[in-house]
């Protein structure tokens, strides 16, 4: 076992060198995509059913959806950490096979090593990939100080703030120029005003090197101010509901003012009217299942 | 009211510097460090004489014959053994040389028990295959009484050093092999998906990420790990030697000298005390970039 991951490995690195270019703001295409997972008490459970879905090159998508339908399952099989129970996930046209070259994941919690200085964080991706010490330190301390923490490169994780790590994990994530960025509710932990600004962040770095991006939410006003795309997905089994394509103009600005345009509030409106009737099954759903277990003890 | 100025309500503070408000906040800073310091005082105070009772007790108690020192020995009757041996030497030569083979003993066990236990805690606890083959012969074998493997390696491999420290050295292997395995289990997978996305080979992820994070269980079990190897040196010498402390303190029991038991005893917990600080000192240094914890800033 250990040794096909090896193998699968370095066969990874090799298409990296051949088709860097290529791969660059990848299209991601998700068709006829079934996730199922055993439960511990063996009973099957699915988590996606039949998801179809296409993420055009350098598109921003943002994911809404209920509470456990399978937005983070949906992320973790385009990165290629988990495989579909059936259908197909294509990356640049090719079928995903092993971990998806050029991706970035962020997730909710933190991914930083409190071992390693926020400069040895942001490092890890060039050092993974092979990159001489010196070089890998170079690029990281440049990518620090693009997300505004010069001066905070010796300092470890637990001295920063929740804001702070947050643009570590950013600089981490972006550091390898990734095609894919994968966002599992990045900023879902931080407060109202910190997020606006990390958003603000985040909005200024994909506009300067465009990876296509899946953006996982259970805000949808985060997802509006955001995204070119936004997915609404059912309640679980989730499969895809709706797609609205999210017509502001770009550059977007700061994403606090843009609440105010006419055309949000439009919006706005159109998608929770889709949205709410899944989240209130959800919670109709979780409620039962309280109640029946009430009932049974 | 004005009879507690010395405790102004939350938000009196708000004045120009020199107020009333300012001049009472000093005064209970000051109030506070000097009950500190005079806790501190208390605390020693407290340590010494509670050190004073038990050794002076001891003393008391034999030289009027209520308890007998002919089994119990008295501190009087310990140092001066303990000064004989530095000035005389024991029967097997002088003292120094007794100890210096206890503590080889004991560390050789202690690097080779820990080095075993953390290679092969790591590999197991990656490999859940492998981990499931091996997970009931290894409780198996930890719910052996593993020192009376002692009897057996005297007899295999002599009364030489070496039989010390296999001893030691499987005392040691499981106490570190548990923690390393557990540690290794307990990873962040989020860090863990996170290296994989990065690109990192399964080495890297072992050395950048597995390995700090199981660091932090394996440092735990080191003080309880060194313990064990002088556990293990010392009984590997009662069960059969030629020298060492173990060696020494059968002697004396079999000669009726308590005190030699004792004497024994003190440098033993001396070695011991001092193992346990440089590793204390270890810990500090590969576990810097912990967060300062509570009790321990407390503790200081």
């Amino acid at each position: 076992m250990a040794s096909t991951f090896a193998k699968r490995r370095r066969v990874a690195h090799r298409t990296r060198e051949g088709t860097d270019a290529a791969v660059r703001a990848a299209q991601i295409e998700l068709a006829g995509v079934t996730k199922r997972f055993v439960t511990p008490s063996g009973s099957m459970f699915t988590a996606l059913r039949d998801v179809d879905l296409v993420i055009g090159p350098g598109q921003f998508c943002a994911v809404v959806g209920p509470t456990g339908c399978g937005k983070s399952t949906t992320l973790t099989m385009v990165a290629g950490l988990d495989r579909p129970s059936a259908g197909v996930v294509r990356v640049g046209g090719q079928a995903v096979d092993g971990i998806t070259t050029g991706t970035s994941f962020m997730f909710q919690a933190d991914a930083l090593l409190p071992w390693k200085t926020v400069l040895g964080n942001v490092a890890l991706g060039p050092v993974f990939r092979g990159i001489p010490k010196r070089e890998a330190q170079a690029q990281a301390r440049d990518w620090v100080r693009r997300v505004g923490l010069a001066g905070f490169e010796d300092h470890h994780p637990h001295q920063l703030s929740g804001g702070m790590r947050k643009r570590v994990s950013l600089a981490a994530a972006l550091i390898n120029e990734p095609s894919i960025l994968l966002m599992d509710e990045p900023f879902g932990a931080l407060d109202v005003q910190t997020k606006a600004i990390m958003s603000n962040e985040l909005l200024g770095l994909w506009e300067q090197t465009r990876p296509s991006v899946i953006f996982v939410t259970h805000d949808l006003e985060e997802a509006i101010a955001l995204a070119d795309q936004v997915v609404v997905m059912t309640a679980g089994p989730g499969t895809v509901k709706a797609v609205y394509n999210i017509d502001l103009p770009r550059p977007r600005g700061a994403v606090q003012e843009i609440r105010f345009e006419p055309r949000f509030a439009e919006l706005l409106h159109q998608i929770w009217a889709s949205l709410r009737e899944e989240v209130e099954r959800a919670y109709a759903r979780t409620a039962a299942a309280a109640t029946a277990e009430g009932g049974r003890s | 009211m004005s009879a507690v100025p010395l405790k102004p309500e939350p938000g009196t503070g708000i004045g120009a510097i020199g107020s009333p408000a300012d001049a009472a906040e000093a005064t209970i800073a000051a109030d506070v460090r000097s009950s500190t310091r005079r806790r501190r005082i208390l605390l020693w105070a407290a340590r010494a004489a509670t050190l004073v009772i038990v050794i002076g007790g001891w003393q008391l108690l034999t030289s009027a014959k209520i308890v007998d020192p002919f089994f119990w020995g008295r501190p009087s009757g310990i140092v001066k053994q303990l000064n004989d041996w530095v000035h005389h030497g024991t029967a097997y030569g002088s003292i120094w040389e007794q100890i210096w083979v206890t503590m080889k003993e004991a560390v050789l066990g202690f690097v080779f028990g820990v080095a075993g236990g953390v290679v092969i805690g790591v590999l197991l606890g990656q490999s859940r295959f492998l981990a499931d083959v091996l997970g009931p012969y290894i409780k198996v074998v930890n719910a052996m009484p593993r020192i009376v493997l002692g009897s057996l390696f005297t007899v295999a491999l002599g009364l030489g050093v070496i039989s010390k420290v296999a001893l030691a050295s499987v005392l040691v292997f499981f106490v570190v092999f548990f923690n390393a395995f557990q540690g290794v289990r307990e990873v962040d997978r989020n860090l863990l998906a996170n290296a994989r996305v990065l690109g990192a080979s399964r080495l890297a992820i072992t050395r950048h990420v597995v390995l700090p994070s199981a660091l932090t269980w394996i440092i735990a079990s080191l003080h309880v790990a060194f313990g064990l190897a002088i556990i293990g040196a010392i009984v590997g010498e009662f069960l059969g030697a030629t020298k060492g402390l173990g060696l020494v303190i059968a002697s004396a029991q079999n000669n009726f000298n308590p005190n030699g038991v004792f004497g024994g005893m003190f440098i033993i917990a001396l070695l011991a005390l001092t193992a346990e600080g440089l590793i204390g000192l270890l810990e500090r240094r590969l576990l810097s970039w912990r967060p300062p914890s509570q009790s321990e800033a407390g503790a200081a």
